[in-house]
C-alpha cells in the first residue's frame, strides 16, 4: 500500500476524486438505496486507490464508474441475487410492476420516473444512468460496462421505452 | 409496425453518435418512417421530461463526512493538506489487511475475491463471442489445439475432445485474466459454446464452486495445480458434468 507515493497521491486527487458524485450517483441508481450507495462509493473510492496503479491514464471518471459498477454487481449478487437473475419480460414487466396505479399515485414526474427506472433491470438501468445523468458517451458506456456498442443501443432503446411508456400510462392513470 | 432501425441507429442518432454519413441515411429513412418519426419526438418528450425532472444525485454530505473520516477524500478545500493521505494510506493498509485476513479465514480467498476472478472470466468469456479479432485456434483435434495452447500459455495445457458426451471440442484461444495469459478450451455442447479458463496455481486441488453473473454460469476448480474456470449459458448441470469429464482425464 506504502508504495503508492506523493506522485500518486497527486494524481488520484487530480483525476480520481472529482469524480464522486458521479460514483455516488451511479451507485445509488444501481442499488436504488442511498444508504447503501454511500457504502458501495466509499468502498470503491478505496478499492480505486487499491488499483490506481494499474490505471494507464486516459478517462478517470470510465475507469472510476467501471470499478464502481462491479462493486455495486458484487454486493447485488451478495445481498440480492433474485434482482440480477431476474430475466426482463417486457410485456410481464409493463403489467405487473409499472401498473398505471401503482404510478398513479406517486404524483408528479419526478417521483414517477424514479419508480420507473428504479424498476428497470440493472443491465437497462446502468446504460441510462450512465447516458441521461450521466451524460457519458456510448464508448464510455460501453468502457464502464464491458457491454458491445450495439447492445449499449438496444438496451437503451429498450430502457427509454420502458420509461416512457410508464410516463405515459401513469399520466392517463393519473386524471380520473 | 415497429422499424427495426428504431432499437439501434435511430437511438444512436437522437445521442448524436452516428457519423455524418450515417446521420444522414437515417434522416432520408426519418422522411418516409412514420414509426421512426413518432418515436424521435417521444425520444425528445423524455429527455425533456428526465432533465426537468432532475434525477442525478450528488454524493450526499454524509458520504463526504465519511470518507473525510477515514481520508479517503479530500474535498476541494481540503486537498491540498497531505496529512489526509497520510490517513488513507493508513485506511487502505488496515483495508487490505483486513481483505488478507478475511481472505485467510475463507480457506485463503473470500467470496468477493471469487465474485470478482468469476466477474473478470465472464466478462472474457462474453468478449469472445462477439465479433472482433480472437487470438485463438479453432480445431476440433486435440494435439493440434494442444500444441497451440502449450506454445501460448507456457505450461501443458490439458486438451481432451468429449465429443461421444457431446462436448465437442472446437478450438482454444488465450486471453488475460487478472494481468496472467490463461489458455481457453472452446466446447460446443447443444450449439452452446463453453468456454474453459486454465491456468497454474500453487493452491491444493479444491471442490467446485458455483455462481452465475451476468447471465452466465461458472464453475471453478482445482486439479494437479492447475484452476478451471468453465463459463458458459448453458444448464449448470451440463457443466458440472464437463467438470465430471474434465477431471476424470487429468
Amino acid at each position: 500500500m506504502s508504495e503508492l507515493g506523493i506522485e500518486d497521491r497527486e494524481r488520484f486527487e487530480q483525476l480520481v476524486l472529482p469524480h464522486v458524485d458521479a460514483a455516488f450517483n451511479l451507485a445509488r441508481w444501481m442499488l436504488r438505496s442511498r444508504t447503501d450507495a454511500e457504502d458501495i462509493a466509499q468502498e470503491s473510492l478505496l478499492r480505486a486507490w487499491r488499483f490506481f496503479r494499474g490505471f494507464q491514464g486516459g478517462d478517470a471518471r470510465a475507469w472510476l464508474l467501471q470499478i464502481v459498477r462491479n462493486t455495486c454487481y458484487t454486493w447485488l449478487e451478495k445481498n440480492r441475487p433474485m434482482e440480477l437473475s431476474m430475466k426482463f419480460d417486457e410485456e410481464l414487466h409493463v403489467q405487473t410492476s409499472a401498473t398505471p396505479e401503482t404510478l398513479a399515485m406517486v404524483g408528479d414526474d419526478r417521483r414517477r420516473l424514479t419508480v420507473a427506472l428504479e424498476l428497470l433491470p440493472p443491465r437497462f438501468r446502468e446504460v441510462l444512468v450512465l447516458r441521461e445523468l450521466e451524460g457519458c458517451s456510448y464508448k464510455e458506456i460501453a468502457a464502464i460496462t464491458s457491454i458491445p456498442i450495439g447492445t449499449v443501443m438496444s438496451s437503451l432503446s429498450r430502457a427509454r421505452r420502458q420509461l416512457y411508456s410508464a410516463l405515459t400510462h401513469s399520466s392517463k392513470g393519473a386524471c380520473p | 409496425m415497429r422499424c427495426d432501425f428504431a432499437d439501434s441507429l435511430l437511438q444512436g442518432y437522437f445521442d448524436g453518435e452516428l457519423s455524418g454519413r450515417r446521420a444522414a441515411e437515417l434522416e432520408r429513412h426519418l422522411r418516409h418512417c412514420a414509426y421512426c418519426a413518432t418515436e424521435l419526438v417521444d425520444l425528445d418528450l423524455l429527455r425533456d421530461t428526465l432533465q426537468l425532472a432532475q434525477l442525478y444525485e450528488p454524493a450526499t454530505d454524509s458520504l463526504r463526512r465519511k470518507i473525510a473520516r477515514v481520508g479517503t477524500i479530500a474535498t476541494t478545500s481540503t486537498a491540498s493538506q497531505p496529512r489526509l493521505w497520510h490517513w488513507l494510506v493508513a485506511a487502505a493498509a488496515l483495508l487490505f489487511v483486513a481483505v488478507v485476513l478475511g481472505r485467510l479465514g475463507h480457506g485463503l480467498r473470500g467470496e468477493d475475491y471469487q465474485a470478482e476472478l468469476a466477474g473478470e472470466i465472464v466478462n472474457a468469456h462474453v468478449r469472445s463471442l462477439k465479433p472482433g479479432p480472437v487470438t485463438g485456434i479453432a480445431s476440433n483435434d486435440e494435439r493440434v489445439v494442444k500444441g497451440w495452447l502449450d506454445h501460448g500459455a507456457g505450461f501443458a495445457v490439458p486438451v481432451h475432445n468429449f465429443a461421444n458426451a457431446g462436448f465437442a471440442l472446437t478450438g482454444g484461444r488465450l486471453d488475460v485474466i487478472e494481468g496472467r495469459a490463461v489458455a481457453v478450451l472452446v466446447y460446443e455442447y447443444n450449439w452452446r459454446p463453453i468456454d474453459v479458463f486454465i491456468w497454474r496455481t500453487r493452491e491444493q486441488d479444491s471442490t467446485p464452486r458455483t455462481g452465475t453473473r451476468r447471465d452466465f454460469q461458472w464453475i471453478d476448480w482445482r486439479n494437479g495445480k492447475m484452476e478451471f474456470c468453465a463459463v458458459s449459458d448453458a444448464d449448470p448441470a451440463d457443466l458440472e458434468q464437463l467438470h465430471k469429464l474434465i477431471n476424470g482425464s487429468t
